[in-house]
């Protein structure tokens, strides 16, 4: 199954002139970022992968999930990785793989006089390249992927702080839109928390809420109806005057909750609520 | 057959669910609980859900009726433990349980009955004396 290739060996006695034509190539190409990667990290990647491919090459020139091929594909995945991260476009990033044919071909043009085995052997090569060329584009997309996902998560994360004011008080300050999944993780956190300080108020604070629409209206009146069966009550501060209007005029009815303009009236209510007073000590002079 | 115990506890009844309620558990808890409250003439009834991990529709609307029933047989009715998650599923199936008192856990639930209770009292006594 396996099969070796004379391709390696040529290439093994032409290292240096096909990376320097490939390095050539890559910096004259348009879709270089020199802004992004430095002139001796490429040299250096392009000098590895020549490397390893060769070696692998001697291996078997077919198959590239075979064992053999590990180191490049190592390579090749911690090449697109960190182009995934340093910003490169897709196309940018495969090219470092196809970018390597042209000067593949012209060596194989030089040196094999016979035209079946040279037709052969472009063509093997040119289909390795494919697939690795292909690979390094799976791998980068997979981890933009990963990157996105993370930056969702916390995203979510950082966008559900809930703090405990007092005893027995916990505030949540919502910042951004609430759709339907940030509904979710603010109700979890939000209940999660009061079970956890034995709230008996909890102030939805949501000057940070851009608009409300009956959407969002409909996740707080959830939230607050959630927070009640857990046996808290529920206050609602930050209404602008803006957002007090567009409740009204959509017809939303938050008449069973309590809402107030600010977050220091809502804590007032709140230390009323649970006993508590605040006193103004003399302050020396 | 299976039942959910009621417990006695001066005027007040405690109870506590401590299994997985199936249909027809609840409509047994709902006989019992009301034949209870007549027959110990309870003021306050104090429901503790903590050990509840699951809730359909069907249990969810058969603790509103409960605690409605109780309210109608003069007993103050508080639900408490409720798990977030049930809290979630309850309000993702639209049933807010409006009218239902609720407390976090049985310590303040028993706080907020006895002193509904206390108002009560004093009444009573007033008019008697």
């Amino acid at each position: 199954m396996a099969q070796a290739s004379g391709v390696g060996q040529l290439i093994k006695k032409n290292e240096q002139q096909i990376l320097e034509q490939w390095l050539a190539l890559q910096q004259s190409a348009a879709s270089l970022r020199a802004d992004l990667i430095k002139d001796r990290e490429l040299r250096e990647q392009s000098r590895e992968f020549l490397q390893h491919f060769t070696a692998a090459l001697q291996e078997d020139s077919q198959n590239i999930d075979a064992p053999a091929w590990k180191p490049v594909k190592d390579l090749l995945a911690s090449v697109s990785r960190s182009r995934a991260s340093q910003g490169f476009t897709p196309s940018e990033t495969a090219m470092f793989v196809f970018s390597l044919k042209q000067p593949l071909f012209d060596l194989l043009r030089k040196e094999i006089k016979d035209i079946e085995i040279l037709g052969n052997e472009t063509w093997v090569m040119s289909v390795l390249l494919d697939k690795l060329g292909l690979f390094t584009t799976e791998t980068y997309q997979q981890n933009r992927e990963i990157i996105i996902a993370r930056q969702q998560e916390e995203l979510l994360e950082l966008s559900t702080p809930v703090v405990e004011l007092w005893n027995n008080i916990v505030a949540l300050p919502l910042i951004g839109t609430l759709d339907s999944a940030r509904t979710q993780v603010v109700m979890e956190s939000l209940l999660q928390k009061i079970v956890e300080n034995e709230a008996m108020i909890a102030i939805i604070d949501i000057t940070g809420v851009p608009t409300v629409d009956t959407l969002v209206a409909q996740h707080l009146l959830k939230t607050v109806a959630a927070a009640r069966l857990m046996g808290a009550d529920c206050i609602i501060s930050g209404m602008r005057p803006q957002i007090a209007q567009t409740i009204v005029h959509l017809g939303v009815n938050l008449s069973d909750v309590i809402t107030k303009a600010s977050l220091a009236d809502a804590f007032a209510v709140a230390l009323q609520r649970t006993g508590a007073t605040v006193i103004r000590n003399a302050v020396k002079a | 057959m299976e039942r959910i115990p009621i417990l006695k506890m001066g005027e007040l009844l405690l109870v506590t669910i401590q299994v997985d309620m199936h249909d027809q558990l609840a409509i047994t808890l709902q006989d019992d609980l009301t034949q209870q409250i007549v027959k110990h003439h309870a003021h306050g009834v104090l429901i503790d859900i903590s050990s509840l991990e699951i809730v359909d529709s069907f249990i969810g609307r058969m603790i509103g009726n409960i605690a409605a029933m109780a309210r109608m047989l003069d007993a103050e009715t508080v639900l408490v433990g409720m798990k977030p998650a049930v809290a979630i599923t309850l309000v993702e199936l639209g049933m807010s349980l409006a009218g239902v008192r609720t407390a976090l856990n049985v310590e303040k639930g028993m706080a907020m009955l006895q002193n509904s209770l206390k108002g009560k009292e004093t009444f009573g006594r007033n008019t008697q004396g």
